[in-house]
């Protein structure tokens, strides 16, 4: 039997009942890893020693007692590596574990490999980590989506149970989509951003990647809740998220945001969603059409706001106290050139813009303005959830690219997360899981079905997720690597 | 034409809270460097800041005790630009939103320089106040000889920023300015409040321009290390940008370093080399909801110097002086206040405190804190001295010993058998006895010189041992002359 193609319910029951012990599901990820990840080099580095070590003394007892993790790069692990992608951090270890981490602990899990990323998760491919690209485990000439794409990947290649990704614009679910896995983004301030590497602080969230619904919604009790530690973590209480799985939807009522359906949109994943949509009627959804008008707003306001923020966020890496630091002669040389030799080209475009629209003169026109409208798009979904219960939507609006294709084009790039962005830009809870697939040269090519919902009504997304996934095979289809 | 100069200050305050602004480190001075730091005031990736509590109070506090209004809602904002000090390259601070707006600073006249408090201009001045606001404080960089250090230990240490409008006219005023402010401050316990250990800075906005004319270009110096530099500081840029403009020089915006062994200024940058440094709301803190701790910051509300002052002159008939040095420290204030409550005469014990015990502290190296004697002990001793029990010079006495010992009046007084001879016919004795002793002095004194007594008094003081009643000695000498 192939440990690493269990879920974490199933790897779970596994311990419990002393069939495997934590030690051997590490010993199968690390040999799965190590036949697999030069191909997929969904991994920056892991350290099986540390992780060992805790799995010696893992209590089984705990809700993921002996589950390995794996987390994205960018979330601080004591002791490891937290490079985000970038030649900024490759000499940085992380001093203190990040709150998820601490309460992953906590439970029982360990956290086991650094996964790669688009450089501090700014892209939608992974061909911005400084340390080479993911290749997609369903067709390895394909990008896995990112910025998260190595956390997407090894999920997807049985290299581990599941992992921690962080989500600004779509950076959880377009990767999910891309791999053929689960992917949810919580609602702002469900799960505290301590220790997650800020790209933009008012949009950022970290959130779970696994094969089914269920294994989300385990991580996500672990992972919610507030932290005193992060001022913008909610004070509310955290529900058992698996407390509506298995519960009939019949009834319930899914909105279709025509802005969704448009032009352009892959006719592959415009096909395998609409069969989606018109398999949750078949199981008793209602579906109603919804109109979001300020989508088209979405894209230009996110790389204001995203960027403006980063342009702070990124300042502190300067290699005054951490982190590369240059040869250089004089206190603004060592600026220029560490920050020149430590970022790539898209970090460096971003703080550029973001840098401009901050500037004095241009704030009222561009940062300001973009607020207001990003009020708008919170205001359309609330609109749009008075009509329904959640909305259902393609994830992104094509099955995975091939690498390098979009790689000189940062404006087609940008576009790759049109469906997921207006969801950070309101806060609201998303998730992605496998709908079907797109055959593109003969090979099958993962498509993603997004639920969109109301704040902190995570439970009711995984709820509706769990009777599609439940009533399809989608979910178990693996990729042959 | 003559050119009268505006004065505007922006004062930083540290507060005394325990812990940090945006983290739990300790605020301590003086400990090794970098170890009283974490991920939050190093600005490691992923950290991020949570606001101090006592922080926001203590600065609504100052508020209030300058008469500010603290709007319901004030918010976070970063200002960004690079230096090795700042952690993370901005600075968490308040732009458009502050704590608390508008108030004013009542500038005393024994605020004043001691050489100007018979001069002042603009007697009950008080300097209007634009703005408090709060924000974290910079690491302390340390050049050596090829190299820098920085220690992060200060890195994050709540700082408050009181910006005045420009309504100061001289050095002696942004010198009152200050002592006033410094005062109340120190009053309310949220700083310490010393300009020498960093705890209290100060930059002036000084311009110059006829009067009735719109501001001069307003030029900004910096590096002042004590109130009387502030002083001197802004007394020489005065006269420096006087005589500019009279040579008909152009002033441009600048900001300028004052040298202290120097005693001038040099410009440090113009406004062309300006940053931007684009303010934005940090995304990582929510508005502040400030009705959640005003009503219990307002039952904290000290009496303030100023009205401790008033008080003390309108129920204790103490001097405008008198009642403005006890009000100068809230410890002593409170000191007179014990011991005046239960006086005959409160004036007296202010003569006490002010005349011997102030004295006697600094000699000792002493402050009101660890003053050996008692409030309670002094007004023992002065209701001594004023029901005649002891004279005045023994009063003296006592006082030293109750200093040196912490011994109560009465009882040095009864060791020593201090206690003043008040029985007249014991001191009638006496006084027949120096009067006998003195044929020539009362000759004379009968002969119309009437100080002569003065020398017959002292006998009989010397043959009471010091004990008798100066005051019944005199009327009994008196009396007995005119027989």
């Amino acid at each position: 039997m192939d440990l690493t193609s269990l879920s974490i319910s199933a790897l779970r029951e596994k311990l419990v009942a002393r069939e495997v012990s934590p030690l051997d599901a590490l010993d199968a990820l690390d040999a799965r890893i190590s036949a697999v990840d030069d191909k997929v080099h969904g991994f920056l580095s892991r350290d099986l020693a540390l992780a060992k070590a805790h799995a010696a003394k893992a209590d089984l007892s705990l809700p993921l007692g002996g589950v390995p993790i794996a987390i994205k790069d960018v979330i601080n692990v004591t002791g490891e590596p937290c490079t985000c992608g970038s030649r900024m951090l490759l000499p940085y270890r992380a001093p203190y574990d990040a709150t998820v981490i601490a309460k992953l602990r906590a439970a029982g899990a360990i956290p086991f490999g650094r996964a790669n990323m688009d450089e501090f998760a700014m892209g939608s491919s992974t061909e911005n980590s400084a340390f080479g690209p993911t290749h997609n485990p369903w067709d390895l000439t394909r990008t896995p989506g990112g910025s998260s794409g190595g956390s997407a990947a090894v999920v997807a290649a049985d290299e581990a149970f599941a992992a921690l990704g962080s989500d600004t614009g779509g950076s959880i679910r377009q990767p999910a989509a891309l791999c053929g896995i689960v992917g949810v983004k919580p609602t702002y301030g469900r799960v505290s951003r301590y220790g997650l590497t800020a790209f933009a602080s008012s949009l950022d969230q970290i959130g779970p990647f696994t094969k089914t619904v269920r294994d989300a919604a385990l991580i996500l009790d672990v992972i919610s809740g507030k932290d005193p530690m992060d001022s913008t973590s909610l004070d509310q209480p955290v529900p058992a998220h698996t407390a509506l799985l298995g519960r009939d939807i019949r009834g319930m009522k899914l909105g279709m945001p025509r802005e969704y359906f448009i032009d352009g949109i892959d006719p592959q994943v415009d096909a395998a969603v609409r069969a989606a949509i018109r398999h949750y009627e078949s199981l008793g959804a209602e579906i109603v059409e919804v109109s979001l008008p300020n989508t088209e707003h979405a894209v230009g306001v996110y790389y204001i706001i995203a960027t403006a923020e980063c342009s702070a966020n990124l300042a502190r890496f300067d290699g005054v106290r951490y982190g590369h630091r240059a040869e250089s002669s004089g206190l603004l040389d060592h600026y220029g050139r560490t920050r020149e030799e430590g970022f790539g080209p898209e970090v460096k475009r971003r703080i550029i813009l973001g840098t401009y629209v901050l500037s004095s003169g241009y704030y009222d026109a561009y940062y300001l303005r973009a607020q207001k409208v990003r009020t708008l798009i919170r205001d359309d979904f609330t609109r749009a959830f008075a009509q329904c219960d959640a909305i259902v939507c393609p994830t992104s609006p094509e099955p995975a690219f091939k690498l390098g294709d979009r790689a000189d084009d940062p404006l087609k790039m940008y576009l790759a997360d049109i469906f997921t962005i207006a969801t950070n830009l309101a806060g609201i809870p998303g998730l992605s899981l496998p709908c079907g697939f797109a055959e593109v040269d003969g090979k099958k090519l993962p498509i993603g079905l997004q639920l969109l919902g109301q704040p902190l009504d995570e439970p009711r997304l995984l709820q509706i997720a769990h009777a599609y996934e439940q009533s399809t095979d989608w979910h178990k289809a693996r990729p042959g690597l | 034409m003559p050119l009268i100069p505006t004065i505007g200050l922006e004062v930083h305050v540290q507060l005394k809270t325990r812990s940090k602004m945006f983290c739990g480190c300790a605020v301590e001075f003086g400990a090794e460097p970098n170890t009283r730091v974490c991920p939050v005031c190093l600005g490691y990736p992923g950290a991020l800041p949570v606001m101090n509590r006592a922080a926001l109070e203590m600065t609504a506090l100052t508020g209030l005790m300058l008469g500010c209004a603290v709007p319901e809602v004030c918010k976070f904002d970063r200002k960004n630009y690079f230096y090795p000090d700042m952690p993370k390259n901005y600075q968490i601070t308040q732009y458009d939103q502050p704590l608390c707006v508008g108030g004013g600073v009542p500038l005393n006249e024994f605020a004043y320089p001691k050489d100007a408090q018979k001069s002042i201009v603009n007697p009950g001045k008080t300097v209007r106040l634009t703005r408090i606001h709060l924000e974290e404080d910079v690491a302390k960089s340390q050049h050596f000889e090829s190299s820098t250090g920085i220690d992060f230990n200060r890195a994050g240490t709540p700082l408050m920023e009181i910006v005045s409008e420009p309504d100061i006219a001289s050095p002696e005023e942004a010198f009152a300015y200050l002592i006033a402010l410094q005062q109340i401050l120190i009053y309310g316990g949220v700083s310490d409040a010393d300009m020498e250990k960093g705890q209290l800075r100060c930059d002036c906005n000084v311009s110059v321009a006829e009067p009735g004319a719109p501001l001069g270009v307003k030029i900004e110096i910096k590096n002042m290390n004590s109130i009387s530099a502030v002083r001197r500081a802004v007394a020489y840029e005065i006269e420096r940008q006087i005589a500019a403009v009279q040579k008909g020089e152009r002033l441009v915006q600048s900001t300028r370093r004052w040298d202290d062994d120097s005693a001038q200024t040099f410009e440090m940058r113009s406004k062309e080399s300006a940053h931007d440094y684009r303010y934005f709301p940090d995304p990582d803190l929510l508005p502040v909801d400030t009705s959640v701790f005003m009503d219990e910051v307002r039952t904290r509300r000290p009496e303030l110097p100023h009205e401790k002052r008033d008080r003390f002159v309108r129920d204790f008939g103490v001097t405008p002086y008198d009642a403005s040095v006890l009000a100068s420290e809230k410890a002593l204030a409170d000191y007179f206040d014990a011991a005046a409550k239960s006086a005959r005469k409160p004036k007296n014990v202010a003569n006490w405190i002010i005349n011997d015990l102030l004295s006697a502290l600094t000699t000792a190296e002493k402050t009101i804190v660890d003053c050996p004697i008692s409030a309670h002990a002094l007004d023992e001793l002065v209701n001594l001295i004023d029901a005649g029990t002891i004279s005045s010079s023994q009063g003296k006495e006592v006082f030293a010993a109750m200093f040196a010992t912490g011994a109560p009046a009465a009882q040095i007084v009864e060791e020593r058998g201090l206690k003043q001879e008040s029985d007249s016919g014991a001191i009638e004795a006496l006084c027949q006895q120096a009067i006998a002793n003195s044929p020539k002095a009362v000759a004379e004194y009968k002969a119309g010189k009437l100080q002569a007594i003065n020398s017959v008094k002292g006998q009989v003081m010397k043959l009471s041992q010091g004990k008798a009643n100066p005051v019944v000695v005199s009327q009994v000498l008196e009396k007995l002359l005119a027989e």
